[in-house]
C-alpha cells in the first residue's frame, strides 16, 4: 500500500512551470514571515547605507538632482541583490543542503524553481527598493519630474526582465562551481556597483566603459530611468532613451533565451561530471 | 590551564579561518579577488567626488574622505569574520554543534576565525592607500606619520570591531541565515554615523549623537590625525580633543562595548542552547 495518493492530475507545460515558480517561492513567503529579523537588517540598515552617499555629494556640494540618483540607484541595489543572493547563489546552498539533486531528479523545470526563489524574495526587494524610494526622497526632498509615464514603465520592466534573465543564466553557471560560487557572487556587489553607476551617471565612465558596461541591464536601466524622472536626467544621460529601450528589448531576449540553453547544458554537463551532489570541498 | 585553551581556541580557529578563505582558489585569483572588490568600492567614491569637484583631489576633504573609506573596510571585514562563523559552522560545515562540545572557548574561537578576513581586508586598506598615493595626491607623508598612535588607534579599534562581531554572533545564533552577510549590512548602516567619508556636521543635528557614541568615530579620527594630522585639523569636530582624550575616549567606549557583548552573547548563547538553535539549518 502506498504511503501517498495516487496523483490524479498529471500537470506539464505553463502549469507545471507556474506550480513549480509557487511551490519554490512558498517556503521563502512563509520562511520570512517566521524570521522577521531581515526587515531591519534588509530594510532599515540599506537605508542608512544610501543615505550616507546622499551626504557625501552634500558634503561636496553636488547639485541636488545628484541626490535622486543616489536614492534610485540604491534602490535598484536591491534587486540585483536579489538575482545575487536569493537567485544564483542559493543555488549554492541547495547543492551544500542536498536539495539541488532532488530538483534535478523532479520533473520541474530548473527557470521555474529559480524564478520561484526570485519571486519568494520579491515582497523583501520591493519592501527595500520601495522604502529607500520613499523615505530618501521624503528626508532628501528629492525632486522628481517624470517626462513619460509609459516609457519609465516600459524600461523598468524591460530591465527586470534582463537582469532576471542575467540572473538565470549566471545561476548555471553555479551549478557547476562549489565555494568558489560563494566568492564570486561576492565579488560581484562593489564592482558592478562601480561600473552600472549606481551612484553616479554611468556617462562619466567614458563612452567606451559604458558601453561594456550596458551588458549589465541595471546600466541602461537606470541611466534611463534618471533621464526621464529627473530634470537634469537628459544631459546627463548616456544614450537616448529610445535607445536604451531597443538595447534593453535586446538583452531581455538574450538573456532569458540563453539562460534557457545555458540551464539545461550545464545542468547535463554537472549530471555528467557528477558535481551536483559535491560538497564541502 | 584556562588561558592556554583560550589562546589554542585563538590559533586553531585561525589557522582554520585562514584555510577556508583562501583554498578555494589558486593564489593569483585570490589575490585578484582580494583586489578587486575594496578597489572598486573605493573607486565609487572617487568617482563621484571626481564628477562634482571636476577633480580637485587636493583638498583636504578628498584625503578626508578617501582613508576613513579605506579604513572603514576592517569594520565589514571584522564584523563579518566573526559573526559569519556562525552560519558558516552551523548551517555550511555543521560543525557548530561539535566546537560547543569541543573544549573550546566560543569567543575566542570566533574571534580566531575573524583574523582571515582581517588579513584580506588588510591587503584590501594597503592597496586602497596605495593607489590614493601614487594617483590621487592623497598627501600622506611617511616620515611624518605618528607611528605609535597608529599602531595603538589600529589595535584598539581592531579590539573594538571583534568585540562588536561577538554582539552580531549572539544575535546570529537566534536568527535564520539570511541571503546576505550580516556584518557587511551593519557595517553599511553605521557608515552614516562614523564620520567615515563626510565630517559629522554634515549629518543633521539629531543624527550627530549617535556618531558621537559610537567607538568607530573616534577610531576613524585617530587614524586619520596619526597618518595626516594636516587633514584632520581642516575638519572641526574633534578640535577640541586633544589625541590622548581621543585615545581615552576609544578606550573606555571599547571598554564599555566589551562588557556589554559578552554579556549580549552570554544571553543569546544561553538563549540559543535553551531552544535547541545550535544546531538548526534555515534554508528558506
Amino acid at each position: 500500500m502506498s504511503l501517498f495518493p495516487p496523483i490524479e492530475k498529471k500537470r506539464s507545460g505553463w502549469q507545471l512551470f507556474l506550480m513549480t515558480v509557487v511551490g519554490r517561492s512558498y517556503p521563502r513567503v512563509v520562511g520570512m514571515q517566521r524570521e522577521r529579523s531581515w526587515m531591519f537588517f534588509d530594510v532599515f540598515l540599506p537605508l542608512l547605507s544610501v543615505a550616507a552617499y546622499v551626504f557625501v555629494y552634500r558634503a561636496i556640494g553636488a547639485p541636488e538632482d545628484y541626490v535622486g540618483f543616489v536614492v534610485v540607484g540604491g534602490a535598484m541595489t536591491a534587486f540585483w541583490m536579489n538575482v545575487l543572493w536569493s537567485m544564483s547563489s542559493q543555488l549554492y546552498w541547495e547543492k551544500e543542503q542536498g536539495n539541488l539533486a532532488l530538483y534535478i531528479i523532479s520533473p520541474a523545470p530548473m527557470m521555474a524553481i529559480l524564478l520561484g526563489m526570485a519571486v519568494g524574495g520579491l515582497f523583501a526587494t520591493l519592501l527595500r527598493a520601495i522604502a529607500i524610494i520613499a523615505v530618501g526622497s521624503l528626508i532628501f526632498n528629492v525632486t522628481y519630474a517624470v517626462s513619460s509615464f509609459w516609457q519609465l514603465i516600459a524600461v523598468f520592466s524591460l530591465s527586470m526582465i534582463a537582469l532576471y534573465g542575467l540572473g538565470m543564466m549566471s545561476a548555471s553557471i553555479f551549478l557547476l562551481l562549489s565555494r568558489e560560487a560563494w566568492h564570486l557572487a561576492n565579488l560581484a556587489m562593489e564592482p558592478v556597483y562601480l561600473v552600472s553607476g549606481m551612484y553616479f551617471p554611468v556617462k562619466n565612465l567614458g563612452f567606451w566603459a559604458a558601453a561594456a558596461a550596458s551588458v549589465i541591464p541595471l546600466t541602461l536601466g537606470l541611466d534611463a530611468m534618471r533621464q526621464l524622472v529627473f530634470a537634469s536626467g537628459p544631459t546627463l544621460g548616456f544614450l537616448r532613451v529610445e535607445t536604451e529601450i531597443g538595447i534593453l528589448i535586446i538583452l531581455s531576449i538574450v538573456f532569458v533565451t540563453a539562460a534557457r540553453y545555458l540551464l539545461a547544458y550545464i545542468e547535463r554537463l554537472a549530471v555528467r561530471e557528477g558535481r551536483l551532489t559535491e560538497n564541502r570541498r | 590551564m584556562q588561558k592556554s585553551i583560550n589562546l589554542r581556541s585563538f590559533l586553531t580557529a585561525s589557522w582554520l579561518g585562514w584555510q577556508i578563505e583562501s583554498n578555494w582558489t589558486d593564489p593569483f585569483l585570490f589575490a585578484t579577488y582580494s583586489i578587486i572588490k575594496p578597489v572598486a568600492g573605493a573607486a565609487i567614491l572617487v568617482l563621484m567626488y571626481s564628477i562634482v569637484t571636476q577633480g580637485n583631489f587636493d583638498s583636504p576633504v578628498f584625503a578626508y574622505l578617501y582613508l576613513g573609506n579605506a579604513f572603514y573596510q576592517y569594520v565589514p571585514a571584522v564584523l563579518t569574520g566573526v559573526s559569519w562563523t556562525i552560519i558558516d559552522d552551523r548551517e555550511h560545515y555543521r560543525t557548530l554543534k561539535y566546537i560547543y562540545t569541543a573544549p573550546v572557548n566560543i569567543p575566542f574561537y570566533l574571534f580566531g576565525r575573524a583574523v582571515a578576513k582581517f588579513i584580506v581586508g588588510t591587503f584590501g586598506v594597503v592597496i586602497t592607500i596605495a593607489a590614493g598615493v601614487l594617483f590621487l595626491n592623497v598627501p600622506l607623508d611617511w616620515s611624518r606619520v605618528d607611528w605609535p598612535l597608529f599602531l595603538v588607534a589600529l589595535f584598539l579599534g581592531v579590539l573594538m570591531l571583534a568585540l562588536g562581531g561577538l554582539i552580531l554572533a549572539g544575535i546570529t545564533l537566534m536568527t535564520a541565515r539570511h541571503s546576505y552577510y550580516i556584518g557587511d549590512v551593519v557595517a553599511g548602516g553605521l557608515f552614516l554615523f562614523t564620520g567615515a567619508i563626510f565630517p559629522l556636521e554634515v549629518l543633521p543635528g539629531w543624527l550627530r549623537p549617535v556618531g558621537y557614541i559610537l567607538p568607530i568615530t573616534y577610531w576613524l579620527e585617530l587614524i586619520r590625525r596619526s597618518l595626516v594630522g594636516a587633514v584632520a585639523e581642516a575638519f572641526p569636530t574633534f578640535t577640541a580633543l586633544s589625541n590622548g582624550d581621543l585615545l581615552l575616549i576609544l578606550a573606555g567606549s571599547s571598554l564599555v562595548f566589551g562588557i556589554a557583548s559578552i554579556f549580549i552573547f552570554r544571553y543569546c548563547d544561553h538563549q540559543a542552547r535553551e531552544r535547541g538553535l545550535i544546531d538548526q539549518t534555515t534554508n528558506y
